[in-house]
């Protein structure tokens, strides 16, 4: 079958079995690498993208599904500078190995495009659906909140800005 | 690597062309809706369709809305709707508290209503749900419409009355007043499956329970439901004395199997403890002491 996705904003289409996860399109139709995967079992998140700007486990969902509808992955976070999400994980140490990092950061950024100010209850029940093995979550959640103060600062000075 | 066996791939864009793609693939075709139950299946080999019909373009049965004197709940409607719904909030707090413990929540952005009951998986929990709640299912086929009730909906492990050219289209609620529900669900680990869980809604009538519904998933109980004690509570005064009887029954009246998850004895054990905390939460929300 062919298959057109909206990947990251640009048209990519290809001729594929049927039976091709939407994972498997992206890393080895397309290259985009970051979505990594993982468990294969729809348990560890590693492979989280958003279809439709809602996250999803890749591994369990057909590219075929995919056709004619929009995706993001990681490699869509980056403007001209770092998703705020990203410059979170860096500034405080949100990864060691880094398995689950492409997926946290695309579950935290649809969080905090619905929650701009999340505590950090709900930031743990956000990511329960992505597991860590590396970081035991602490820094994982204080690079979400990170995000989520520099974008409210951000915000604030927009507005000040708007104002004068 | 997890591959499924080969297939063919169709999409239907309405419910008359779903089930004239299942009319015309025969028995080998499967529906596939959040595909959260069926691929996993099909990467095991566990299943093996000829055929998959994909119902993810039917929005139009993606709704949870009242109709008369009921709440309906689209087939398409995704668990996130379901935990995230003020109405469901407001009439039975039972599907939030039970949805917040399905899998999770990028899980329950895919998963559906109608891919959860059709699965049935001795384990669901929204099986329980619909039982408690004495739901009924509406089916249409190429013939027409019919309604089911969940507790016949169910005719045993991964299977249910839906026929193989059939489509479930909607889960319909009756709304009760003066009514409390609640659920209760014991895993091992977050977004695991249960244990055991139980989930009741009670009405009260001054101080008598006018009626109730009490449903039970992962231990074996018939229609995940436990008729024998609600016939001991309705009517009966809505006192601990008599939620403590009834929990015994539930305990008593359900066949768990020892797994990896637990032996007999617990199971049966978490049965009674869960079944108690439901139905005194149950009737404390439905006084309007608890929220
Ligand atoms: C990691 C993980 C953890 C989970 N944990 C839980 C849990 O704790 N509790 C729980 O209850 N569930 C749990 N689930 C199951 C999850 O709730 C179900 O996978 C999901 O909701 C099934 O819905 P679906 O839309 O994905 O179904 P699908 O996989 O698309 O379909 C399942 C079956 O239903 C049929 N079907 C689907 N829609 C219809 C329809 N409208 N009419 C007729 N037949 C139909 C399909 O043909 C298929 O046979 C878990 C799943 C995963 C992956
Ligand atoms: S690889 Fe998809 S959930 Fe683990
Ligand atoms: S950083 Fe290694 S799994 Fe999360």
């Amino acid at each position: 079958m062919h298959v057109n996705v909206t990947v990251n904003g640009a048209e990519t289409g290809a001729d594929i079995e049927a039976r091709l996860l939407l994972v498997h399109y992206l890393r080895n139709e397309l290259g985009l690498t970051g979505t990594h995967w993982g468990c294969d079992t729809s348990n560890c998140g590693a492979c989280t993208v958003w279809l439709d700007g809602v996250p999803v486990k890749s591994c369990t969902t057909l590219a075929g599904m995919a056709d004619g509808h929009e995706v993001r992955t990681v490699e869509g976070l980056e403007g001209t500078d770092l998703d705020p999400v990203q410059q979170g994980f860096v500034e405080e140490h949100g990864l060691q190995c880094g398995f689950c990092t492409p997926g946290m950061m695309m579950t935290a950024r649809a969080l905090l495009d619905r929650d701009p100010d999340p505590d950090e209850a709900t930031i743990r029940e956000a990511i329960s659906g992505n597991l860590c093995r590396c970081t035991g979550y602490e820094n994982i959640i204080r690079a979400v909140r990170w995000a989520a103060t520099h974008e409210a600062a951000a915000r604030a000075a927009d507005q000040e800005g708007a104002g004068v | 690597m997890q591959v499924p066996a080969p297939f063919e791939y169709e999409r239907a864009t309405s419910v008359d062309e779903a089930i004239a793609l299942l009319t015309r693939h025969g028995a080998d075709a499967r529906l596939v809706a959040g595909g959260h139950s069926l691929l996993p299946m099909m990467k095991l080999r566990l299943a093996r369709p000829e055929t998959l019909i994909d119902i993810n373009g039917l929005s139009d049965l993606d709704y949870i809305r009242v109709d008369g004197d009921e709440i309906a709940l689209g087939a398409m409607t995704r668990h996130a709707a379901v935990l995230d719904s003020p109405l469901l909030a407001e009439h039975y707090r039972i599907f939030a508290e039970a949805e917040r413990v399905i899998a999770d929540p990028l899980v329950r952005n895919r998963g559906t209503v109608g891919g959860s009951l059709c699965q049935a998986d001795p384990s669901e929990d929204l099986s329980a749900v619909f039982s408690a709640l004495r739901g009924r299912a509406v089916i249409r086929a190429a013939s027409g419409t019919r309604s089911v009730d969940l507790r016949d909906f169910h005719r045993g492990p991964y299977e249910t009355a839906v026929g193989p050219a059939e489509i479930l289209l909607e889960v319909r609620v009756p709304i009760r007043p003066r009514t409390g529900s609640a659920y209760q669900k014991v895993e091992r680990r977050a977004g695991d499956w249960s244990i055991a869980a139980v989930g009741a809604f009670v009405q009260i009538d001054g101080d008598t329970i006018s009626d109730v519904g009490i449903g039970i998933t992962a231990v074996g109980a018939e229609h995940f439901a436990c008729v024998a004690a609600e016939d001991q509570l309705r009517g009966s005064p809505a006192t601990p004395e008599a939620v403590a009887a009834a929990a015994a029954t539930c305990a008593r009246s359900c066949h768990p199997s020892a797994d990896q998850r637990g032996p007999e004895d617990y199971k049966r054990h978490l049965v009674e403890v869960l079944a108690g905390r439901a139905l005194t939460q149950s009737i404390a929300r439905a006084r309007g002491e608890a929220s």
